[in-house]
């Protein structure tokens, strides 16, 4: 019996151990260079005091985390809709800037002068409610005109911007009540930052549901087989149609931590090409981006990974326009380390080194 | 003379020994039939052969080749003039007759594709195979695109051609025309590895067997001496005693009680408009050539396809059936045809598969515990015999027959009243196959359980089913019972005329 949950155990991790050990070298990376620069403040964390008198956190690791959120909420979301559908919704980032100057609209109409916490939840309503429109109208072309995903959300990612520009016209406005600042920074009296809270609240969520739902099963049988789901009785456009309002939902969240850290709404800047990001964060969580099996966890960790990568770029002084091509090179690294191909390529090396070994292991067994 | 020498092969997984110091020859221009049960290393072997896998120990010999033949892949294989033509097609059904002849083939950035079809059509006049170089292959029938497959290896100057299951989607006739080309290319000096599940047809073609049991080599046998039934026993490892037993598989129930399912001018997109009923305790199948109607039929029952008229009842209540879901509520169970396509979720665990048909019933919002599953899921793996791992294990990485065991319990375990089975033992090893016509006689017997049972091999459906209907053309054209039931009438109303 113990051996039997150690195995499942084991099995169920094995999807995290490339990610987990990427961030380890990260880790690693930083500390050597810390100690050969003799200096470790990359990993300091101190306290300040903000601008309105709040005591923070502060330091390299609270913002990789803090500045991971918006991503990792959108890579949880992505994960679903890559799990069911097979592919990947490129127009969160522009959704998002829809979802965000629904927000601030929303805002608006309550007066921005005076910015209360039910103006607040019906704004985060209303965007919630016009975002998911939109990711709907993604998830009809994938599920129900069985278009693929990327070609379907083709059309939001290039007009969704103009949408959000029709929302709120050219104005950038500014938001700066203490409420913003407590969703966006921090709350006062709390000194980590909330959207570090956010995604934690997300991620609950939606363990939530796979805990009280056949959501996880229902979807990773869509994502692997359709037809077979079909005919147990599963219904693979609801289901497909459901990940892609759970995106929506993920999404208007991300916006929102987004328009309340800059304290402004940009349709131009916001969410600025978070699609590849979290895409790329939940391939690097060793989920198949080709649908199917998934963990949650793995795409978070990602998430993690691609900004310590940035973070750890920045803090060796790479000048801000080559960071990407840097980036680049560790991603491929990561990736083909993830991939099975590199996989059977070590195990069959590790079979000829212990090819002997084995053997003789097998012949007991037999 | 001898073609291809296998000598003390050996070849391990983790955790079991596939092959053990195997022998195997083929000489020029004969049918070597290799035979055993899912898991005697069958398609290791191959897979040995043709350099998917690596082999730990042993030789190879092959004509024309200067001592050991080095294969480290399909390529290799190829280079050497082996060829393989596998179960599930592996050309591009939205080519050409002649592109798929020539793909991957063509050396140098010329392609003179007037040449190639021209070719083509020689190749496939000179083979008799019935299709036209530049007709698109996915407009060709199953076994005429097997048939292509063959060519295209052939041509690229096979010696050593492995057919791999190359019948169990055809039918008789064209299952006839296949042999008739391995007869030809037989003539012609070409080896013929031959794996399959159908005895009647090893023994139609092939000039020796050898026989594989547990990855060890049980024996290499003329066909001539060794019958039938000692066949089955060497790939069971069993008695004839034993056998006799076996083909014992129970009493087919004879009262039955009321009628379970009712259906009343049923028809779908895929089949036209039937009348059929069933009831308690019984056992029928639906029987006729492929694509008689007979999948269609029960496909429209379950509402797999979309359900365009008719009127069903169920235990005397009329109910609407237009969706899966709707026919499992209703009580009914399906296991598809394609195990592969309509069947298993591979990379989901045996535990998963299992209790997918339950957990769907029970509802999106009541997910069962996993104390629960795992509970089920060894109830069944136990009862069943599954041989698997564990429970964790994807369900992809089992033999087929085990695969289709799987797919058995996920519908046992939802209790159904009317159970569909459409060829539950298609491409599986006898043992199994006897296996599962007794559990289908046991659950009729014991539980009243409704039972429809479609196979290909009407033995089958003889020894388990009291009622047979008989399609052609997607239409009923016959209901057989009691004396009816025998293999000669229900040739005679299949074939139609004499009646």
């Amino acid at each position: 019996m113990m051996q039997k949950v150690n195995s499942r155990n084991r099995q169920g991790l094995s999807q995290l151990v490339i990610p987990l050990a990427a961030l380890g070298i990260l880790i690693l990376f930083n500390l050597i260079r810390g100690i050969i620069i003799g200096d470790l403040g990359f990993f300091s964390i101190g306290t300040r005091v903000n601008n309105d008198g709040n005591l923070v956190l502060t330091g390299n690791i609270i913002s990789i985390i803090d500045d991971a959120s918006a991503l990792a909420i959108i890579a949880m979301g992505m994960t679903l809709v890559t799990a069911a559908c097979g592919g990947q919704d490129i127009s969160v980032g522009a959704v998002g800037a829809i979802s965000g100057a629904v927000y601030v609209r929303v805002l608006a109409a309550f007066g921005l002068d005076h910015i209360t916490f039910p103006g607040v939840l019906a704004a985060f309503a209303a965007a919630c409610l016009v975002t998911i429109i939109f990711t709907l109208f993604n998830g009809t072309l994938v599920s129900v005109f069985k278009i693929q995903p990327m070609i379907a959300t083709l059309i939001l990612f290039s007009c969704g911007r103009s949408i959000a520009y029709m929302i709120t016209g050219s104005a950038t406005p500014q938001l700066n009540a203490p409420l913003i600042n407590s969703i966006g920074k921090t709350i006062p009296g709390i000194p980590i930052p909330t959207p570090i809270f956010l995604v934690i609240i997300m991620g609950l969520i939606l363990t939530l549901i796979f805990k009280v739902t056949n959501l996880r099963l229902y979807t990773q049988t869509v994502g692997i087989n359709q037809g077979a789901a079909r005919l147990n009785g599963i219904n693979p456009t609801l289901i497909k149609l459901l990940s892609f309002v759970i995106l929506g939902i993920c999404v208007t969240m991300a916006a929102m931590i987004q328009v309340c850290r800059l304290n402004q709404l940009s349709h131009k800047t916001l969410l600025d090409a978070i699609e590849m990001d979290a895409i790329l964060a939940v391939a690097i969580g060793g989920n198949s981006l080709g649908g199917g099996k998934f963990r949650l966890s793995g795409s978070i960790l990602g998430s993690y990974i691609i900004l310590m990568l940035t973070n750890t770029l920045n803090d060796m002084s790479v000048k801000p326009d080559s960071i990407k091509a840097y980036k680049a090179i560790v991603i491929i690294i990561i990736v083909i380390a993830g991939s099975p191909g590199f996989k059977s390529k070590i195990s069959n090396l590790w079979e000829k080194i212990h090819g002997i070994e084995k053997k003789t292991v097998s012949g007991e067994v037999h | 003379m001898e073609v291809l020498t296998m000598r003390g092969i050996s070849k391990s997984f983790p955790g079991t020994k596939a092959l053990d110091n195997v022998d195997f020859t083929l000489r020029k221009g004969e049918i070597h039939a290799l035979m055993g049960e899912n898991g005697a290393g069958k398609s290791t072997l191959i897979k040995v052969l043709t350099g998917v896998y690596p082999k730990d120990s042993g030789k190879i010999f092959v004509d024309g080749v200067e001592g050991e033949a080095h294969i480290h892949s399909p390529q290799d294989a190829q280079n050497i003039g082996i060829s393989t033509v596998y179960q599930e097609i592996n050309l591009c059904p939205n080519l050409t007759v002649a592109e798929n002849m020539f793909i991957g083939r063509t050396r140098g950035s010329r392609v003179h594709w007037k040449e190639n079809e021209r070719k083509t059509n020689e190749i496939l006049t000179n083979l008799g195979i019935p299709a036209q170089a530049n007709q698109e292959l996915s407009h060709c029938s199953l076994a005429v695109q097997q048939m292509v497959a063959i060519a295209r290896a052939v041509d690229m100057n096979c010696k050593v051609l492995i057919l791999d299951e190359p019948t169990s989607s055809l039918d008789d006739k064209e299952v006839q025309m296949l042999f008739g080309l391995m007869r030809d290319l037989q003539a012609r000096g070409v080896g013929i590895i031959f794996v399959t599940h159908f005895l009647e047809q090893v023994y139609e073609v092939s000039d020796r067997i050898t026989v594989l049991r547990n990855g060890e080599l049980v024996g290499e046998y003329p066909v001539s001496e060794l019958p039938q039934v000692e066949l089955v026993a060497r790939m069971m490892g069993k008695n004839l005693n034993d056998l006799a037993d076996l083909e014992e598989i129970g009493q087919k129930k004879e009262n039955v009680g009321n009628i379970v399912y009712e259906a009343e001018n049923l028809s779908s997109s895929e089949c036209k408009p039937f009348n059929f009923q069933i009831r308690e305790g019984e056992v029928n199948g639906f029987t006729g050539l492929l694509g008689s109607g007979r999948s269609e039929s029960v496909r429209a029952i379950f509402g797999a396809d979309r359900v365009t008229g008719g009127k069903v009842k169920v235990k005397g209540k009329s109910v609407h059936i237009s969706k899966p879901h709707e026919a499992m509520k209703a009580g009914i169970g399906y296991l598809s045809e394609d195990r592969k396509r309509d069947g298993i979720i591979a990379d989901l665990s045996v535990r998963e598969n299992i209790i997918l048909a339950m957990q769907v019933m029970k509802g999106f919002f009541h997910p069962m515990g996993r104390r629960e599953m795992e509970k089920f899921a060894d109830e069944y793996i136990r009862t069943l015999k599954i041989k698997t791992a564990g429970q964790e294990t994807p369900v992809g990485s089992l033999s087929g027959g085990n695969q289709q065991k799987v797919i058995l319990a996920r519908w046992l375990l939802t209790h159904p009243d009317y159970l569909i089975l459409d060829e539950p033992t298609r491409g599986i090893d006898v043992g199994t196959k006897l296996e599962i016509q007794k559990l289908v006689l046991k659950l009729a017997a014991e539980e009243n359980m409704s039972i429809t049972f479609i196979s290909s091999e009407i033995e089958e459906m003889l020894r388990t089913c009291s009622r047979l209907i008989v399609m052609r053309d997607r239409n009923i054209v016959g209901e057989l019972t009691g004396d009816d039931l025998n293999q000669a009438s229900v040739m005679q109303t299949i074939a139609g005329g004499g009646r």
